[in-house]
C-alpha cells in the first residue's frame, strides 16, 4: 500500500529543502509538548504534595464537636448544650459496628508547658492509644506514642509536637536525647515519652498537631477534672461508608441526647474525607486547566504544522500529478503528507517529552530548602500524562495533516504535469 | 489481438481558462485496435496532448463516448479512473516525470505499491523491467546521475510495472538528441512486436512512418488517418 522507505526519503527530502521552516515547526511542536507534560507534571507534583500534606492529619477520619440545640425537641427547650462523655466512645462503637476506631479527644488551652527556664503556652491535649493511628501521630526514633498502660496507670507522661519539642529543648538536640527528660505542664512534672515526627499539615482544628503536648486522657482527667470530651475522633472501616456512619452517629446520639436529627447545630462533624474528594475534584479541575493551556500551546504549533505542509503540498504539486498519472488513488496521495504531518509531530513531540522527563527528572533529584518550592512538589510525568500528551500530539498530527494532504488529493495531474 | 483497445465517439473537450472558453477537442471519433501503434501528429495547440490525457484517463472528456479496453469510462470516481491508470496504462512523458529524489528503482516500484503488489513481488519486478530497458546496473542512480536517454527508459520501465494493455507516449523523444531518441523508439517498436498497443505523440516524421498508422490533428480535429502499411501485427 505504501513504500515506507520513500515516504521517509520523500519527508527527508522537504525536510533539507525547508530547513529554517521545518526547524522552527519542529521547535514550535517541542515547545508545545513541553509546555503540556511540564504542566502537567506541576500539577500532577503540586497534587500529590497537597495530598500528602493533607493527610498529614490522618485518612479517611471525622472530627465530631458538639454543639447546642436550636430547635425545641419532646419538650426540652432550644439552646440546650449537647456534650460527648465518656460513655459515648462505648456506646457509639457497639451501635455503630462500621466504626473501626473512634477515641475521645480533651482540649485544654494557655496551659505553661515549661522546661527549665523555658517556658511556653501551649496546648493540651488527653487522648486514646487509637490517636496515634487515627491522627498520624508517628513519633520520632526511640520514642513513642501514648499506650494503655499509660492509660491505666495515669502515667504523668508526655508526647511532644515537633515545634514545641524546638522551643523545649532547641531544635540542635537530638530527638533520642528529649525522650526520657522531664518537662512541667503548670508545674506539674511530665516525663517525654515521644516527639512528633516532622510532618505536612494542611488542615487542622484546634491548633497544630505539631505545637501541641499530648497526655493520657486519664491522666488528664484526673487533673483537670474535665466531664466532657471536647470532640470525637471517628475512623469507620470503609472510607466509602464516611457519610452512612456519619448519618449513623447522628442517628443514635440524637437518641442518646435527646436532640431533633434534623437539627444542624447540635452535632458538628468534619468529615475529612468528603474533603478529600473536594479535594480531588479542584485539583482534578486544575489539571483539566493545564492540561487545557498545554494542549492550546500545541495547537498552535499544529497551525505551524499545518501550514508547512500547504507549502510542501503546493511546491510538490508536479510530484503529487506524477504520482497520479501513475495510479495512486486518493488516499496514496495524501497518505505521503498525513505521515510526513505526523513525522514532524512524532520528531516535536518525543524531543518535546525527552526534555521534559530530563527536566522533571533533574527538579526531581533536587532538594529545595525554600518552601514556596518545597510546596511546588516534584514534579511527575506519569503514564497517564504520557498518553494524554501522545494522543493529543497524534490528534494534532492527523489534523494538521488532514487539510493539506485533502489540498493535495484535489490537485489537477493535467494542471500539475503542465508546469514543467 | 484485433480487439478494441480504444473507442472514441465524438469526443469534445472544453476548458475555461477565466474569461476564455477553449476548446480543444471539437469531436474526435477514433478508434485503434489492439496491438496498434498509432502516432498522433498536428501543430501544437491542434488538442495532441488533451487527446492523450483522456486516452489515459488523466483527464475526462466534456463529452462524446470513451470506451478502453471494453470498459465504459463514463462517470467513473476519481479513484476508479486512478486504477484504470495504475492497471491498464502507462504514459511516458517528454520530460520523464520521474520522482528526482528517487531510485530508477524506487521509480520503477511507484506504480507496483499503488498497485498493492507485495514488496518481494515488486522488487522482482522491478528489477526484471529495469533490466529488459537496459538499465539492470544503473536500478540505485538517481534521475540526474543518468542521461536523457537513460531516464526516459527508466520512464518506459516504469511505464510497464504493471502490465498495462495501453502505452502512452507524449512525444517521448521531444527531449533527446536524435541518437537516444532513435534508441527509445526501438525500445517501443520492440513492446509492439511483443503485443503492446502504443499511442504516441510526436512532431518527428520519420517517427512517425515507423508507427503503423499515422493520426493527423489540426484545430481539435481529426483530419487524417493514415495507414503506413506496415501493420502487420
Amino acid at each position: 500500500m505504501l513504500n515506507i522507505a520513500l515516504v521517509f526519503k520523500m519527508f527527508w527530502r522537504e525536510l533539507r529543502a525547508q530547513k529554517k521552516r521545518m526547524f522552527l515547526t519542529i521547535l514550535g511542536i517541542i515547545w508545545g509538548t513541553m509546555s503540556i507534560t511540564m504542566l502537567l507534571a506541576f500539577g500532577d507534583g503540586l497534587r500529590s504534595q497537597l495530598n500528602k500534606n493533607q493527610k498529614g492529619m490522618g485518612e479517611g477520619i471525622m472530627i465530631i464537636w458538639g454543639g447546642q440545640t436550636s430547635m425545641p425537641y419532646k419538650g426540652l427547650p432550644r439552646g440546650r448544650p449537647i456534650r460527648f462523655e465518656k460513655d459515648v466512645v462505648d456506646f457509639l462503637k457497639k451501635r455503630i459496628p462500621e466504626i473501626e476506631m473512634i477515641g475521645g479527644e480533651y482540649t485544654r488551652w494557655g496551659q505553661s508547658v515549661a522546661n527549665k527556664n523555658k517556658m511556653f503556652n501551649r496546648m493540651v491535649n488527653g487522648v486514646y492509644p487509637e490517636y496515634e493511628t487515627m491522627r498520624n501521630m508517628i513519633p520520632e526514633m526511640g520514642g513513642r506514642f501514648i499506650n494503655q498502660l499509660d492509660l491505666d496507670l495515669k502515667r504523668r507522661v508526655v508526647f511532644l509536637g515537633n515545634e514545641l519539642a524546638d522551643d523545649l529543648f532547641g531544635a540542635k538536640t537530638p530527638r533520642e536525647e528529649i525522650v526520657g527528660q522531664s518537662i512541667e505542664i503548670n508545674g506539674m512534672k511530665f516525663t517525654v515519652i515521644g516527639v512528633l515526627k516532622k510532618k505536612m499539615q494542611m488542615g487542622m482544628y484546634s491548633g497544630p498537631d505539631w505545637n501541641r503536648a499530648v497526655i493520657p486522657a486519664t491522666t488528664f482527667h484526673s487533673i483537670y477534672g474535665h466531664r466532657y470530651y471536647h470532640n470525637l475522633v471517628v475512623k469507620p472501616h470503609d472510607v466509602n461508608r464516611t457519610e452512612f456512619v456519619e448519618g449513623r452517629m447522628i442517628e443514635e446520639l440524637s437518641g442518646k441526647y435527646k436532640f431533633n436529627p434534623e437539627d444542624e447545630s447540635t452535632i458538628h462533624v468534619w468529615n475529612f474525607i468528603e474533603n478529600v474528594k473536594t479535594f480531588n475534584n479542584v485539583m482534578l479541575g486544575m489539571q483539566i486547566f493545564f492540561g487545557l493551556i498545554g494542549g492550546l500551546t500545541l495547537l498552535v504549533a499544529g497551525v505551524g504544522v499545518a501550514n508547512i505542509m500547504y507549502v510542501a503540498v503546493k511546491e510538490r504539486t508536479t510530484e503529487i500529478g506524477i504520482k497520479m498519472a501513475l495510479g495512486a488513488k486518493r488516499f496514496q496521495v495524501m497518505a505521503q503528507f498525513m505521515l510526513e504531518a505526523l513525522l514532524i509531530a512524532f520528531i516535536g513531540g518525543a524531543i518535546g517529552i525527552l526534555l521534559s522527563v530530563i527536566i522533571t527528572k533533574t527538579l526531581g533529584a533536587l532538594e529545595f530548602d525554600n518552601e514556596a518550592l518545597q510546596w511546588l512538589g516534584k514534579p511527575n510525568i506519569s503514564t497517564t500524562i504520557a498518553i494524554v500528551t501522545a494522543s493529543i500530539l497524534g490528534m494534532i498530527g492527523i489534523v494538521s495533516g488532514f487539510f493539506p494532504s485533502r489540498k493535495a488529493a484535489s490537485v489537477n495531474p493535467v494542471e500539475s504535469l503542465r508546469y514543467e | 489481438m484485433n480487439n478494441t483497445m480504444i473507442y472514441m465517439k465524438d469526443i469534445i473537450k472544453f476548458y475555461n481558462t477565466g474569461t476564455v472558453k477553449v476548446k480543444a477537442l471539437k469531436g474526435i471519433d477514433l478508434d485503434i485496435k489492439g496491438g496498434e501503434f498509432v502516432s498522433i501528429v498536428g501543430p501544437s495547440g491542434s488538442g495532441k496532448s488533451t487527446l492523450m490525457n483522456i486516452a489515459g484517463c488523466l483527464d475526462v472528456p466534456t463529452g462524446g463516448e470513451y470506451i478502453l479496453d471494453g470498459e465504459s469510462v463514463e462517470n467513473l470516481e476519481p479513484n476508479e479512473l486512478a486504477e484504470i491508470r495504475n492497471k491498464k496504462v502507462g504514459f511516458v512523458f517528454q520530460n520523464f516525470n520521474l520522482l528526482s529524489y528517487a531510485t530508477a528503482f524506487e521509480n520503477v516500484e511507484l506504480p507496483l505499491v499503488f498497485a498493492n503488489i507485495p514488496a518481494k513481488k515488486r522488487r522482482e519486478r522491478a528489477a526484471e523491467l529495469l533490466d529488459r530497458v537496459g538499465l539492470g546496473d544503473r536500478m540505485d542512480h538517481r534521475p540526474n546521475e543518468l542521461s536523457g536517454g537513460e531516464m526516459q527508459r527508466v520512464a518506459i520501465a516504469r511505464s510497464l510495472a504493471n502490465k498495462p494493455r495501453l502505452i502512452l507516449a507524449d512525444e517521448p523523444t521531444g527531449n533527446l538528441d536524435s541518437k537516444s531518441g532513435g534508441g527509445i523508439i526501438d525500445l517501443f517498436e520492440e513492446l509492439w512486436n511483443a503485443g503492446s498497443t502504443i499511442l504516441m505523440i510526436t512532431h518527428d516524421q520519420t517517427i512517425a512512418k515507423r508507427t503503423n498508422r499515422v493520426v493527423k490533428l489540426k484545430d481539435g480535429l481529426i483530419v487524417s488517418s493514415l495507414e503506413n502499411g506496415n501493420g502487420n501485427h
